[in-house]
């Protein structure tokens, strides 16, 4: 379990991390989500001790990561797989690690072996391809046998077959009552991973929430319609409430009606429907549309014009 | 994506055994010393020192010996031809160069510490500086958050590893040196009054530059930064004391100022020749070496435990 309270890093004037309060609970995969720049390493940092808080508080097990008496069985961290020595073996790496905590040396052995990495065991760090540093950090932060992982975009820069593997592994470690706490930009993943939502944007958290309520609560159902008879519909439509877009392609989308309704409306008006399709909003749309509208709302703020706010709000527009 | 093979489900993690463990300071040291014996640069640079502090040693000997052994057959000094009565000057005089030269055996021997401890300040500096070049600081950080306990296990695994090879250094560079300057009985022994302080001094020196430089590092975290403020700390200033004009007359000597220079004050426990005039005693010289050393240490530690790694 980490929970923070009201945790806030200024760097300057910059505000990375601005009063955050969230939970992260045991036996699931927590996605967090935001955009880059948007304080997640910060926080990830926050929470292992190696920034200090500018103000808030963040616990591990409810105390401060360093009064943890075994750190390393606590977390088992991978916030960048670069972070190592590359004149050091992959298995000294790991020895020194082990060492630190008092952890028995078979489990250097153990976890090379959990991540495919005993034959490169012995070679320099430094020559290790992006997927096997990212292994080698994996099997860091699984050294302590932990109760919680923390993974910083894990699946940056990887191979579709490193992805799964990554992917496969949170989901095995969740199954067996673990905290994992994945950090991500990209919504697609966290929709096929994650079973909590955190999103932050600018620091500021803006959705605690499963997937599902993520979804709904942040994009409308909507139905794609193609009909000869669009005015006819478009009014009908008006007229029980919902609303018409036309989409260009010669269908129409219609919000604000469930599509039962949709063809119910049809068939008692005698309106003749080629094709009506419901269209759930994906997590990555979903993601846009709170990303930009928080990002709309700071950008008025005179003196704030933040560079990653522009870029967030035109992807918006564009979505 | 679904195409691809993936390799088998990490199945592993379930089926690995419960860690035990506890983090403590003997761990922490187990740490550090995996970590220094694993990294080339550690036996690159203790090679080097050795190397330096031994041959350099052994070149002022062969030096001092050669220049005795012309001395004793007249061929340079006031007795030479054309300036003295030319032959060798008599055995008096002789026996009287040997002596004074006999007193300088272990600092001659040991001459080489000069340029030494200009190489261990590398080994110091890198040993907390390469941590953050590379990144490892925050692996290092994130597996043991106590940091009071990294530093300290940092600064004792480099200190004593300093230590062994500085007094092995030490010793080596004597023995060589004696080797050489016995050929014209002008060695002397670990028996005589103070070599055994010099010879063992000049590994405690070496251990103590080593530890300021890892001050240094842990303060500026920067490798280069901290080396070549160690060199001007140890070196530079040392050179420039050497260089600066006397202060007039009436102000306090220049000798009570030199003393204070880090070398002149550490350097006095292993070697008597290149000192100020009123030097510290060796033990109470080699005190306020460890002093500057001490302060610079604490400095880094506080900023160790309350910057942002």
């Amino acid at each position: 379990m980490i929970e923070a309270r009201g945790l806030t890093k200024r760097y300057g004037p910059t505000v990375a991390v601005d009063d955050l309060s969230f939970s992260v609970a045991p036996g699931k995969i927590t996605g967090f989500l935001g955009p880059n720049g948007a304080g997640k390493t910060t926080t990830m940092r926050l929470i292992l001790g190696l920034d200090r808080p500018t103000s808030g508080t963040v616990t591990v097990e409810g105390r401060p990561f360093a009064q943890v008496a075994q750190p390393m069985r606590h977390i088992g961290a991978l916030l960048d797989a670069k972070a190592l020595h590359g004149g050091r073996s992959a298995y000294n790496h790991l020895l020194c690690l082990a060492q630190s905590n008092n952890l028995p040396r078979v489990r250097v052995e153990e976890v090379l072996g959990l991540v495919g990495l005993t034959d490169v065991a012995r070679k320099r760090a430094k020559g290790f391809s992006l997927g096997m540093g990212q292994r080698l950090g994996i099997a860091a932060a699984l050294l302590g046998d932990p109760q919680i992982l923390m993974f910083d975009e894990p699946v940056n820069g990887l191979d579709p077959e490193g992805i799964l593997w990554i992917r496969n592994l949170m989901k095995a470690l969740a199954a067996e009552g673990r905290t994992v706490f994945v950090s991500s930009h990209l919504m697609s993943e966290m929709e096929n991973t994650a079973d909590h939502l955190l999103v932050i944007g600018r620091g500021k958290l803006i959705a605690d929430c499963t997937v599902e309520e993520f979804i709904a609560a942040n994009s409308q159902l909507t139905v794609r319609v193609r009909t000869p008879q669009q005015d006819q519909l478009t009014k009908l439509v008006a007229t029980a409430g919902g609303t018409v877009r036309e989409n260009g392609d010669g269908t129409i989308v219609i919000s604000g009606l469930e599509p039962r309704q949709v063809g119910d409306l049809a068939y008692d008006n005698s309106v003749r429907l080629h094709e009506l399709a419901p269209a759930q909003a994906s997590l990555e749309q979903a993601f846009m549309e709170l990303t930009a509208s928080s990002v709309e709302f700071h950008a008025g703020v005179p003196g704030v014009p933040g560079e990653l706010a522009g870029l967030a709000a035109s992807a918006g527009k564009e979505a | 994506m679904a195409t691809t093979v993936a390799p088998a489900p990490p199945a592993g993690a379930t089926s690995l055994p419960r860690a035990a463990g506890r983090a403590n300071f003997a761990g922490a040291l187990r740490c550090e010393f995996t970590k220094i014996r694993s990294v080339r640069s550690t036996y690159w640079t203790l090679f080097a020192l050795a190397v330096a502090c031994v041959g350099i040693g052994a070149l002022f000997s062969w030096g001092e010996a050669a220049q005795m052994a012309r001395l004793a057959n007249g061929a340079a000094g006031p007795f030479r031809a054309g300036v003295g009565p030319g032959g060798p000057p008599p055995a008096s005089v002789i026996a009287h160069i040997r002596a004074v030269r006999v007193g300088r055996a272990a600092s001659v021997s040991l001459f080489g510490l000069l340029i030494g401890q200009l190489i261990i300040v590398v080994l110091g500096a890198l040993t907390i500086t390469a941590e953050y070049s590379t990144g490892m600081i925050r692996t290092s950080l994130a597996t043991m958050p106590r940091r009071g306990t990294v530093f300290a296990s940092k600064a004792v695994v480099f200190g004593a590893v300093a230590l062994v090879v500085g007094l092995i250094t030490s010793f080596l560079a004597f023995f060589a040196g004696q080797a050489i300057l016995s050929t014209q009985h002008i060695s002397t022994t670990l028996g005589h009054p103070g070599v055994l302080r010099s010879v063992i001094g000049g590994g405690l020196f070496l251990a103590v530059c080593g530890l300021l430089s890892f001050g240094l590092g842990a303060l500026l975290r920067h490798t280069a930064g901290a080396i070549a403020t160690a060199i001007g700390l140890l070196f530079v200033l040392w050179i420039l004391g050497n260089f600066l004009p006397s202060p007039p007359s009436g102000w306090f000597g220049q000798a009570d100022l030199d003393k204070w220079i880090p070398f002149n004050a550490g350097s006095g426990i292993w070697q008597n020749q290149i000192n100020g005039v009123h030097p510290f005693s060796p033990w109470v010289g080699f005190g306020v070496f460890c002093g500057y050393a001490a302060v610079i240490l604490l400095a880094g530690l506080i900023l160790f435990r309350q910057r942002d790694a």
